[in-house]
């Protein structure tokens, strides 16, 4: 990727490109909302005002950020170790189960115990599915692209088989664990009418974001201001080199691929302890996979994953918003919408690279 | 000028937004499946069809993608006078429950699970009940004695449909081996028919000569499996006899369609009533499918038997077991 770049400006390798990409991704769009005979101008502005326009829409564009964050952060941290940790999906809905085991099993406990343990669950079980793929291409040379994907399967089955057998209640046709009534995480709504007493529109937004915040500020500084961190860009960028440098490649890709898992899990925090304050069917949606896109467009870099996880929050709720106003741009149109923006802003990065760096040499000149 | 452009962008999006405003317009939410899926939500989005058709009344309508648009979905219909709501699927309860609290004014529906509020329609199917009869007719059809099951995801409901199956089975034949499989634990399985079709061929090479689909698009690799191999086939939700006459045995009807209509029906006219709607053979909201492309596989003495275990189901006298009520099925 380095070797890529020419000799543009910062400010038109991080600005302007990325814009360019992004309008050119949305022109696109419009024809096809165009073919279908909706008006795109129209379609594009409700999409923007049903993500950005209330306090309503934030709140949700907000919420599909906090999962984007955690699932960006974690393919980011094993990108650095020069691992593609495409797992992400079910070290989610695995650290779901520790969620849920913690929040159902000690609902006695007051929240400032249970939330906690229940956090701490959470990593270590996103932590513990990353761990054995890492351990395997680490001791066992398997690829870590095929286990962590075929995890993403064996997490699914074993999933439905725990919710089925141990969680649902019985006589429940919903295959979903009970509620859980003790210590879950207050929504922005529930703090807005408690403590402030203001009604907020309802949102699945609530404390969690602020450890989405958290996560990135710690992966940053875990990977440019730690010694650990360091071991692992090394081993990302030169496996070879770094144990010249006395660093075991082994060791760190199993720990970054546990760090991985770990912030993958965090995700389950958001859903089962923040959202829906339960366990249920596949609640990871997708989210792990779109974390692969968040990092790619976000190079891999916290805060570039902070704006691109808003960016897919924003997508994902102007699209909801547009598929409501207009039942002929189905969920499935959004998709291609939402396929086009990771086409243009990711595969196609530096399509308009030569152009640019054209154009600026000849204004040098 | 922009801003004059925006302002007319803004007008336009407020007119949009008030001319959905309408009261006693029914909405209907789907279910991740989607309504083109062949099976459940499409047999419902049939139904809104109909209801649209005969009375002129446009529906709003929505497809979830995600856990967290089903409250949005409800609520957003809520915010804008829609009566009735209708949500397909049990995965929708919750999310039913939280907003028809919120909104006691308007009118719920919810299919295939019960949330038990004032303004909330429940409607429930016994799913057992046609399957034994469909399992019946499996039963009798068979020459191996062996005939397949293929259910879509494993959850509680799809059991309930094999269970019945099953049950039907061995009341006419005691020794007769049911094989029982499900596509997968993804939501996946609702739509592989490629992997439906490799399961039945399958239960195939095992001896069945029969097998029942009840596994939404999934179903269609079955029935095509099924009519290439020269095995007799059994459809489900809608009527699928026509998919390939004279290879599929029957259907196994669980009429949501119907459901979906009289519900928007009720709202129209002033009629909707809350409460739990259990319909099962009694009330023809299950039961089997006979039409031109399947008559020739149904003998007059398989007719007759089904007929007569219809009728002593209704009357009490045939009790069919339910999955859901211990999570246990008597037979295998």
């Amino acid at each position: 990727m380095a070797n890529a770049r020419g000799e543009l400006p910062t400010w038109v390798d991080i600005g302007l490109i990325p814009l360019l990409n992004l309008f050119i991704a949305l022109l696109v769009a419009g024809l096809v909302v165009l073919i279908i005979g909706e008006n795109p101008l129209e379609a594009m502005w409700i999409m923007l005002k049903g993500a950005v326009g209330s306090i309503k829409g934030w709140g949700y564009v907000l919420y599909y950020a906090t999962n984007f964050i955690f699932t960006g952060l974690a393919v980011s941290v094993a990108f650095h170790a020069g691992l593609f940790n495409i797992g992400g999906e079910g070290q989610a809905y695995f650290a779901g189960l520790g969620a849920a085991i913690v929040g159902l099993s000690l609902e006695f406990l007051p929240w400032p115990i249970v939330i906690p343990l229940a956090i701490l669950a959470s990593i270590l079980f996103g932590a513990f599915w990353a761990w054995i793929p890492g351990y395997l291409q680490a001791k066992r040379g398997s690829h870590i692209v095929i286990t962590t994907i075929m995890f993403n399967f064996i997490g699914a089955s074993l999933m439905v088989y725990l919710i089925n057998n141990w969680f649902r209640p019985v006589g429940k046709m919903a295959v979903e664990s009970r509620e859980i009534t003790g210590a879950y995480i207050l929504s922005f709504r529930e703090i807005g009418l408690q403590f402030f007493g203001v009604r907020l529109p309802s949102t699945p937004l609530n404390l969690t974001v602020f450890l989405a915040v958290i996560a990135v500020v710690f992966v940053w500084y875990l990977l440019w201001r730690t010694k650990l961190g360091y071991e692992i860009r090394a081993v990302g960028a030169n496996p070879e080199a770094a144990i010249y440098a006395g660093i075991k490649p082994d060791r760190i890709i199993i720990i970054a691929m546990a760090i991985s898992g770990g912030l993958a899990g965090l995700m389950a925090v958001n859903e089962v302890l923040g959202v829906q304050h339960r366990l249920l069917l596949e609640f990871a949606g997708g989210a792990g996979f779109v974390g692969i896109a968040v990092a790619l467009m976000g190079r891999s870099h916290p805060v570039g994953i902070v704006f691109a996880a808003m960016l897919f929050g924003l997508l994902y709720q102007g699209g909801a918003e547009l598929s409501f106003a207009k039942p002929l741009i189905s969920r499935d149109m959004i998709v291609v919408i939402q396929g086009l923006v990771i086409l243009f802003m990711g595969a196609l990065e530096y399509a308009f690279r030569p152009t640019l760096a054209a154009i600026f040499a000849n204004v040098e000149d | 000028m922009i801003k004059k452009l925006l302002a007319t962008a803004a007008l336009t999006a407020i007119m949009a937004v008030s001319a959905f405003a309408a009261d006693d317009k029914p909405a209907i939410v789907f279910d991740i499946g989607g309504k083109f899926d062949k099976s459940f939500n499409e047999s419902m989005f049939n139904g809104s069809e109909k209801f649209k058709a005969e009375s002129g009344v446009a529906y709003g309508e929505f497809e979830i993608a995600n856990e967290a648009q089903r409250e949005q979905a409800i609520r957003n219909f809520a915010d804008q006078g829609y009566s009735p709501i209708i949500a397909a699927g049990f995965a929708q309860a919750a999310a039913v429950e939280k907003v028809a609290k919120e909104y006691p004014d308007l009118k719920f529906a919810i299919v295939d699970m019960v949330v038990d509020l004032p303004n909330v329609q429940s409607i429930v199917f016994k799913e057992q009940e046609g399957s034994y009869l469909v399992g019946m007719l499996a039963g009798m059809a068979s020459k191996s004695g062996t005939v397949g099951f293929v259910g879509g995801m494993d959850i509680p409901l799809i059991r309930r449909f094999g269970c019945g199956y099953a049950q039907g089975v061995k009341a006419v034949k005691a020794d007769a081996k049911v094989i029982q499989n499900m596509t997968g634990d993804t939501g996946a399985a609702w739509n592989d028919p490629v992997k439906g079709g490799e399961i039945t061929k399958g239960q195939m090479s095992q001896g069945a000569d029969v097998v029942f689909a009840a596994a939404g698009g999934t179903g269609l690799g079955v029935l095509q499996a099924a009519a290439d191999g020269g095995a007799l086939s059994i459809g489900v939700d809608a009527n699928q006899n026509h998919l390939h006459p004279g290879k599929v045995l029957t259907s196994m009807l669980k009429r949501v369609d119907v459901a979906v209509y009289n519900v928007m029906k009720s709202g129209k006219d002033g009629a909707f009533k809350p409460g739990i709607q259990a319909l099962g053979l009694a009330e023809d909201g299950v039961g089997y499918a006979v039409d031109d492309n399947n008559k020739a596989l149904i003998t007059a003495e398989m007719a007759a038997a089904a007929e007569k275990a219809k009728t002593d189901i209704i009357s009490g006298a045939i009790k069919v077991h339910d999955y859901m009520e211990d999570n246990k099925c008597p037979v295998e």
